[in-house]
């Protein structure tokens, strides 16, 4: 365009991009200054003239074949609604919550319960003390992964690099799921799925299912590490390297962790993390865990996890205990909105609320009350201390 | 036990007309024998295999799980297929040995060391895997419940892991104390055999000292059974508590409550599948055809073909569960083993395992040693395919579907499940020249009612055993009359050779000096005409030969004890 080209530019066909269209974002292709590592992309400034990011340009397709360093390989949802609930406006506002976020049952005794009410275990006595919760509002949620950057920045998340992405191994300890629908919409997906008879009409349907539509609805889900209270991670470490608090969060103890991996495997939402490599000090990974200028910017409030052990979101402890121990040092009570993680802090609609639900003024307390209010996965038992909202589309034309 | 009635309608299981002592001389044979050319070269491979496995490991442990094709969502795939293939191979051992004995089954006898010694070697390859695959392996000891000074800190008796590390070295410790025990009276065996210091010895400490003495026997026969008691909940127990890895877990394919009895049939059929796999190659290079017998393989074909279709079931009962379940999660994981991308993995499982020993309902096939042999190998990859399909399958798309992806193996991982099958063949091959691979013992105390020579005599209404006729007069030389006609000429060739004796001339030596020749011996070389260290110590292996044939007695125990060399040396000194 305008004389000026790029070469082998890398594509990769998104459903509900508009035909004839390209997009390529600003920020990449930066050279200077950087390890070889982290120059990536390309520098979309060469095509921005007159201030407009909207020019036209043609496009030559040229030879080779990139393999893109995807976090998400799975693109739709399956059908499976109650991952991403989602209501329109009209039903919302005019139907009972049962109707747009049912609660799921079970049998028990030929009766059908609501499926948390059956239960091996005996509980422990949550009222005393903090218990955080977090609340994740999907209506609000738009993307963007600023909480995703703050989780990295706060808990020295290692970065890895395209090789070990490709690889399915990124280190998130925080992920946005973007899932677009398969036929128009997520709520056509589940009506389809549910529609099936019969094997072989199963095995086509699932497999169209996992192409998305030409022009899919979309939605993001944050998911972290859900602080189960029934945690199926803790039962199975040999070592009882992961384990309960008193406050509602899942800890995870590097030092006595061995890696056998069982607990991430044992996790439903896929949100444990494993050291296959040492991440720091290695020249493998040259990013900034290596050297002294990079090393400036770890967190000191938190360790920097070696080799061969599993490491996850822990609801940002260290922030949690220094307000609880700057509060007891000026002998005061715990406002509601002083307890913070790293992505609730960052989100800036506010989709991300932290907070201790025993103290029943917080909002985190009132937001579990709500109609909107579901946990992942909820009929697996598990009894998460992080909840979502439901997503609330406003379908009418305008 | 000995003179026990059978009916005649039961076909010996041992054939060849075999007598006590030709047992004792086949069993000790491979060990006293040199090695051969085959066994040499099968050793190199599998050692080579081993070396190989060993450099994997060391670049697994020195750099990271990394090193592996594990990802944030499968993480685990070969470690863990490979340590419950292991596992279940063990199996048959202990059932053949424990569960086959207090049913009575004599046909075990001749399979049950064998058997035995594969559970011991593939639970020690199963047994490297839980530590490997570790994060970091050089704190695997924090899985076991020892006292520490770390505080109150102790492991975690909720986990499936932790019952394994008790299942696995309970089950290692009584299957080796069981081998050895039944061990004992066979390596007294071969200990009194040896004729060099060395082997003597070693089978001497090897054997706890043996005596033979009849409390000696009554001990035996008395732990076998108290042992075979305790290994018999092990062979339910041990993958029962493997299963449990997978059944206690949330995650769809693995959350099975048919899990157990699944396992434990599969890792009988699969058990025995590596029993018949090693047997029907160490007949032959062993020469134990008129031990392991095709009725033996037969039989084993027979527990072949019943697990592989309690397995068949089990899969078809997975399936139909899953639809009865209505849960979502639960069908598409199993519409997805049948028909994801890991499809060619479930057709292989089932072919091999489901439809494969189905050919075993017709007795032409299941008495055919070459289509016993390839099912054999067909059912082992079948069951490795098993495991693959429920840990990795039911792994990569479970739940959420933003975490589902794909796996596939590094050459490491390839590396090491070599490596395991190496150390195994390397165990096995050095098992099989250094120890009686059948249980000699038991089997002799079958002979007589199971063994073909006596089954014949007894049907032919003629006595088990007849007293030897006593010759008269010990210091009588009887000079040509003992050597029989036939061996005449024998005896000509053979003194032409080693030079005639000329009393008039030559002193006769006392040849009992040569270790391995007694007064009987030198008596029976006297008639021959051997009289003096000078004849001996001519005697090459073709003399040795000679030899043999014409007495007829102690066949290669010439070669063994190195006469010559004895003479030649007795000669200068004297």
């Amino acid at each position: 365009m305008n004389g000026v080209s790029l070469d082998n530019v890398p594509v990769i066909i998104q459903p509900g991009q508009a035909p004839k269209t390209v997009g390529l974002s600003f920020g990449y292709g930066r050279k200077v200054g950087m390890k070889e590592e982290m120059q990536t992309g390309v520098n979309a400034y060469a095509v921005y003239t007159n201030f407009n990011s909207v020019q036209s340009v043609s496009i030559e397709k040229a030879d080779g074949l990139h393999e893109f360093a995807c976090i998400q390989l799975q693109n739709t949802l399956m059908g499976r609604g109650e991952i991403i609930k989602e209501t329109t406006l009209e039903k919302y506002t005019t139907e009972d919550a049962h109707e747009w976020n049912p609660v799921p049952v079970v049998s028990l005794d030929h009766q059908e319960v609501p499926a948390t009410t059956v239960d091996l275990w005996a509980s422990f006595d949550r009222s005393i003390g903090h218990h955080f919760n977090m609340s994740i509002d999907l209506n609000a949620c738009t993307g963007c992964g600023a909480c995703v950057i703050a989780c990295h920045a706060e808990n020295n998340v290692p970065v890895v690099g395209k090789t070990e992405v490709r690889r399915s191994r990124d280190m998130h300890w925080l992920r946005i799921d973007r899932y677009y629908s398969s036929e128009d919409t997520f709520e056509d997906d589940n009506i389809k799925k549910d529609e099936f008879s019969g094997a072989f009409e199963s095995k086509s349907g699932f497999e169209e299912m996992e192409r998305s539509a030409i022009n899919p609805q979309v939605a993001f889900q944050p998911v972290m590490c859900q602080h189960c209270n029934h945690a199926p991670c803790e039962t199975v470490c040999p070592v009882a390297a992961t384990s309960h608090s008193r406050q509602g969060q899942n800890h995870m103890a590097y030092n006595r962790c061995v890696g056998t991996r069982y607990c991430a495997n044992n996790c439903p939402y896929k949100v444990r993390r494993f050291n296959w490599f040492l991440y720091n000090n290695n020249d493998e990974f040259d990013f900034h865990m290596n050297n002294d200028l990079g090393k400036m910017v770890i967190n000191p409030d938190v360790t920097v996890r070696s080799r061969g052990v599993i490491e996850k979101c822990s609801l940002c402890i260290q922030m949690t205990q220094k307000t609880i121990l700057d509060a007891k040092r000026d002998g005061r009570v715990i406002e509601d909105g002083e307890f913070q993680t790293a992505c609730s802090n960052a989100c800036s609609n506010g989709a991300i609320v932290f907070g201790d639900i025993n103290n029943e003024e917080s909002k985190v307390a009132e937001l579990k009350k709500e109609d909107r209010m579901y946990h992942l996965l909820e009929a697996v038992g598990t009894k998460p201390n992080v909840f979502y909202h439901v997503k609330v589309r406003n379908t009418n034309e305008a | 036990m000995a003179s026990h009635y059978e009916a005649p309608i039961r076909k010996p299981l041992v054939i060849g007309d075999k007598s006590y002592h030709d047992v004792s001389v086949d069993i000790s044979a491979p060990i006293e024998g040199r090695a051969s050319m085959q066994w040499w070269i099968v050793f190199s491979i599998a050692l080579a295999a081993l070396l190989w496995g060993i450099g994997a490991i060391i670049y697994t442990i020195s750099t990271g799980i990394g090193t592996w094709g594990l990802n944030k969502t499968v993480n685990w795939a070969w470690d863990i297929t490979n340590f419950v293939w292991w596992v279940g191979i063990g199996h048959a051992g202990t059932l053949i040995s424990a569960v086959l004995l207090l049913f009575r089954q004599k046909w075990r006898m001749a399979i049950n060391r064998s058997a035995e010694a594969m559970t011991i070697f593939s639970v020690i390859q199963a047994g490297i895997f839980p530590i490997i695959h570790m994060g970091r392996p050089w704190l695997a000891y924090w899985v076991v419940p020892i006292p520490n000074q770390f505080g109150s800190l102790w492991v975690n008796f909720n986990s499936p892991l932790l019952w394994d590390v008790f299942a696995i070295s309970t089950y290692l410790s009584v299957s080796l104390v069981f081998w050895w025990t039944g061990l004992l009276p066979d390596f007294a065996m071969i200990r009194d055999r040896a004729v060099k210091p060395f082997q003597k010895k070693i089978y001497g400490l090897v054997s706890f000292g043996w005596t033979g003495r009849a409390k000696d026997w009554q001990r035996f026969e008395e732990v076998s059974l108290v042992l075979a008691g305790l290994a018999t909940p092990l062979v339910l127990s041990v993958h029962t508590i493997v299963s449990f890895d997978f059944a206690t877990s949330v995650i769809p394919g693995w959350h099975t409550t048919i899990f157990p009895p699944y396992f434990v049939a599969g890792a009988i059929f699969s058990g025995f599948a590596m029993v018949q796999t090693l047997l029907i190659i160490m007949r032959k290079v062993s020469h134990l055809e008129d031990y392991i017998t095709v009725q033996h393989i037969e039989l084993m074909n027979i527990v072949i073909m019943v697990t592989g279709s309690i397995v068949g079931c089990a899969y078809i009962t997975e399936l139909f569960i899953a639809w009865y379940s209505g849960v979502e999660y639960e069908q598409y994981a199993f519409l997805n083993r049948a028909t994801g991308p890991y499809w060619w993995a479930y057709l292989l499982m089932m072919s091999c395992n489901v439809v494969s020993p189905q050919i075993m309902w017709f007795k032409k096939i299941r008495t055919s040693i070459v289509v016993s042999f390839i099912i054999s190998i067909v059912v082992n990859v079948g069951m490795w395919f098993e495991r693959f399909v429920i840990i990795v399958t039911s792994l990569h798309r479970d739940y959420l579907p933003s975490s589902w992806t794909m796996f596939s193996p590094t050459f490491v991982d390839i590396g090491i499940f070599i490596g395991t099958i190496g150390f195994f063949f390397v165990l096995f091959l050095l098992y099989s020249r250094t120890f009686p691979v059948i249980a000699q013992a038991e089997v002799k105390s079958i002979l007589k009612a199971s063994g073909s020579k006596y089954k014949k005599l007894r049907d032919a209404g003629k006595p088990l055993y007849q007293m030897p006729v006593v010759k008269a007069g010990k210091n009588e030389v009887k000079a040509a009359a003992a050597p029989p006609a036939k061996a005449e000429g024998n005896v000509s060739d053979l003194l032409a050779k080693l030079g005639a004796f000329d009393p008039s001339k030559d002193k006769a030596d006392d040849l009992k000096k040569v270790k391995g020749i007694g007064p009987k011996m030198e008596k029976t070389l006297n008639e021959i005409g051997i009289f003096t260290f000078a004849q001996v110590s001519r005697m090459t292996n073709t003399e040795y030969d000679l030899l043999d044939e014409i007495t007829g007695s102690f066949p290669g125990r010439a070669q063994r004890d190195d006469w010559a060399g004895q003479a030649g040396k007795l000669n200068k000194n004297s």
